[in-house]
């Protein structure tokens, strides 16, 4: 087990190159090249040559990138012009909200698709089952900020059952410790404050879960369709053994398998949806702060949280591929 | 020549056709068995039939739309707070310019449709040759090809295409690059995949025996039957694309040409007047939707009908 971990660790080197690569001659490539991009579209030819000797920029390309590399090493990715403070520093502050975000917006879609899957499995053919398909099918076509907007409008606006806006009500002074707001609430003891963030979450975590709920669901379905008409499902029943236990040793052990994976994939799929969600949502995660990025061309910030993003979510399908090893030994002989 | 030996010649043309497919279920090839069962499943009818209604009304914008797409009407009626609904002439009413919804939309599938294919066709061709890079030589450039690819893959989609647009600056073709760089690496990996799966088996190991030159046996052989997953994957590609145009308009980074209506740059603008007139974003997403929903029908019942295991 451990060898295979540390294969996939080594694997990870050449890709994490690749991508310091990629993003280093990203912003390379932009027009008018970094200076400009940290000085501004109308920074005079003196300011942009005092820029690039002061950082460097008149070397050989590739002692840039092993400075650039160098740096990124130490999480050291410039400043942001927007706010005027280390990118890493902006992230950090950040990105506990997405975290928040996403893990909420995942545990809801396991816990609804994982059970919805089954039981439309269980149901096969009938009303709950053909409604799960067809809701799952749309579930993928919706653009998730226009869900988002609508849940918004509806919830938020219209009713007024949960905010709509922030990831805190601003007329609650909490105690910050790590940025995580239902954590810090817990943690400080401030309760009012923890179920006011969670109140917050709700909404944009169900709009975020939409979609990997619905490929939870057909994956989940499918997995469990498949396992049910296996042999050892077969034996087991004709052994005797009671219908609960095959299910719950047998089917569900076993259908779970390809779902754990599809759970890994999801988190491309949610890091990209945050942005677009907590755009909506006002939420200030990560996700709102490079939609920022993006409008006020803050390069550093965006070059800085794409490479910490993709570094995480690449970290993340390796947790999966670990864990998928310790489930099953078929993995890791490979 | 003749009638008659035209005729001949074409008779003869079909049959060599047919005896130059593999014997598939009761001599008909897997390409025909599949359209067969595609015929006869109305859950892959209705995919296609959406999918054909959106690209008929693409095709004629000009003259199925009542009105021009940008000229702006009743715009003294639009105020903060109230923008006009259906009513004579205006069948789905305006946007908060004053100009028709219902023409917008229609002309807005031409673009929609437009940006979905383009950026599919593009990010198939370079995914399939990279691809066939890696499957048909192996080796070293398999490993070279296949850990670019892991570097594209490595960053979520949405970031992907974040990061090339806002490289190339905003326009449409910068938009369509930016989905095509998306679907690159799924392509790639999906054609060395099932190109590797092809390259040992039984007609191409023969092949070879027989001293068939490597270039033959790739593009005569193998290639050809890899081919229906890149097929299927493209369909559904299809949807992720127009989706994913609308999420790029969306965080500001869509086609700026004010000429060319498009659903997602609709939907986006329309999110300011939501509580006003939610119509507005409520049609281009019932467009985006229901195309997304053709093509994935289409796609999942097209994987369904190639794939073996599901014959019935």
């Amino acid at each position: 087990m451990l060898r295979f971990i540390v294969r996939r660790l080594l694997q990870l080197i050449p890709i994490l190159l690749g991508l310091s690569v990629l993003l280093f001659a990203w912003l390379r490539a932009l027009p008018g090249g970094p200076a400009r991009a940290a000085l501004g579209e109308r920074a005079t030819p003196e300011a942009i040559a005092r820029y690039n000797e002061l950082f460097g920029l008149d070397q050989p390309i590739w002692v840039q990138y092993l400075r650039f590399l160098g740096r990124a090493l130490t999480l050291d990715f410039g400043s942001s012009t927007q706010y005027g403070r280390p990118v890493t520093e902006v992230f950090l502050e950040r990105f506990p909200g997405t975290i928040e975000l996403t893990v909420f917006a995942m545990v809801f879609a396991v816990g609804v698709g994982i059970p919805l899957g089954y039981l439309a499995a269980r149901r096969y053919g009938s009303f709950l089952d053909s409604a799960s398909v067809v809701g799952s099918l749309i579930g993928v076509a919706i653009p998730v900020f226009f869900l988002a907007y609508l849940f918004r409008l509806l919830f938020a606006v219209e009713l007024g059952w949960l905010p709509g806006s922030g990831r805190q009500d601003v007329r609650i002074d909490a105690t910050r410790v790590t940025n995580f707001y239902v954590l810090d609430g817990l943690l400080t003891g401030e309760w009012d404050a923890a179920w006011d963030a969670v109140l917050h979450l709700i909404l944009p975590a169900i709009a975020l879960g939409t979609i990997p709920l619905a490929i939870i669901v057909r994956i989940t379905r499918a997995s469990v369709l498949d396992v049910v008409n296996e042999d050892y499902v077969r034996t087991a029943n004709a052994k005797g053994l009671a219908t609960s236990t095959v299910r719950r040793r047998h089917v569900i052990r076993n259908a779970l398998l390809p779902v754990s994976t599809t759970i890994g994939l999801q988190t491309g799929l949610l890091l990209s949806g945050a942005v677009l969600t907590e755009t909506v949502f006002a939420f200030g995660g990560v996700g709102l702060t490079l939609r920022d990025a993006i409008t006020y061309r803050d390069f550093a910030v965006l070059q800085g949280f794409i490479l910490m993003l993709a570094v995480v979510y690449v970290l993340v399908n390796l947790l999966v591929d670990i864990s998928y090893g310790l489930l099953d030994p078929r993995v890791r002989a490979r | 020549m003749t009638v008659l030996g035209q005729y001949k010649r074409e008779r003869i043309d079909a049959l060599a056709a047919q005896a130059g497919q593999p014997e598939g279920e009761g001599g008909v090839s897997l390409t025909r068995s599949a359209f067969r069962r595609l015929r006869r499943d109305p859950v892959a009818i209705t995919g296609a039939v959406i999918v054909l209604v959106f690209l008929a009304v693409a095709a004629f914008a000009p003259l199925l739309a009542p009105r021009d797409p940008i000229t702006q009407y009743l715009l003294s009626e639009i105020r903060p707070g109230s923008i006009p609904g259906p009513r004579q002439g205006f069948p789905l009413g305006v946007d908060n310019l004053g100009r028709d919804l219902l023409s917008r939309l229609i002309w807005g599938s031409r673009q929609s449709l437009l940006i979905g294919f383009v950026s599919t066709v593009l990010g198939v061709l370079v995914g399939m040759t990279l691809g066939i890079l890696a499957g048909a030589f192996g080796g070293w450039v398999d490993a070279v090809v296949m850990r670019f690819v892991d570097i594209l893959l490595s960053i979520p989609g949405l970031l992907m295409a974040i990061t090339v647009s806002v490289l190339l600056g905003q326009s449409q073709t910068s938009l369509m690059i930016a989905i095509a760089v998306t679907q690159v690496p799924i392509f790639a990996r999906l054609l060395r995949g099932s190109m590797l799966a092809q390259r040992g088996s039984d007609y191409a190991v023969a092949a070879r025996a027989l001293g068939v030159r490597r270039g033959r046996i790739v593009f005569g052989h193998v290639l050809p039957n890899s081919l229906s997953p890149v097929i299927v994957q493209a369909t559904l590609s299809l949807a992720t694309a127009i989706i994913e145009a609308a999420a790029l308009s969306f965080l500001g980074l869509g086609d700026p040409d004010i000429a060319r209506p498009e659903w997602g740059a609709m939907l986006a603008n329309a999110q300011d007047f939501l509580s006003v007139r939610p119509a507005l974003a409520i049609w281009p997403a019932l467009c985006i939707i229901v195309v997304a929903l053709g093509f994935t029908l289409l796609g999942e019942r097209l994987r369904e009908a190639l794939d073996p295991k599901f014959r019935r």
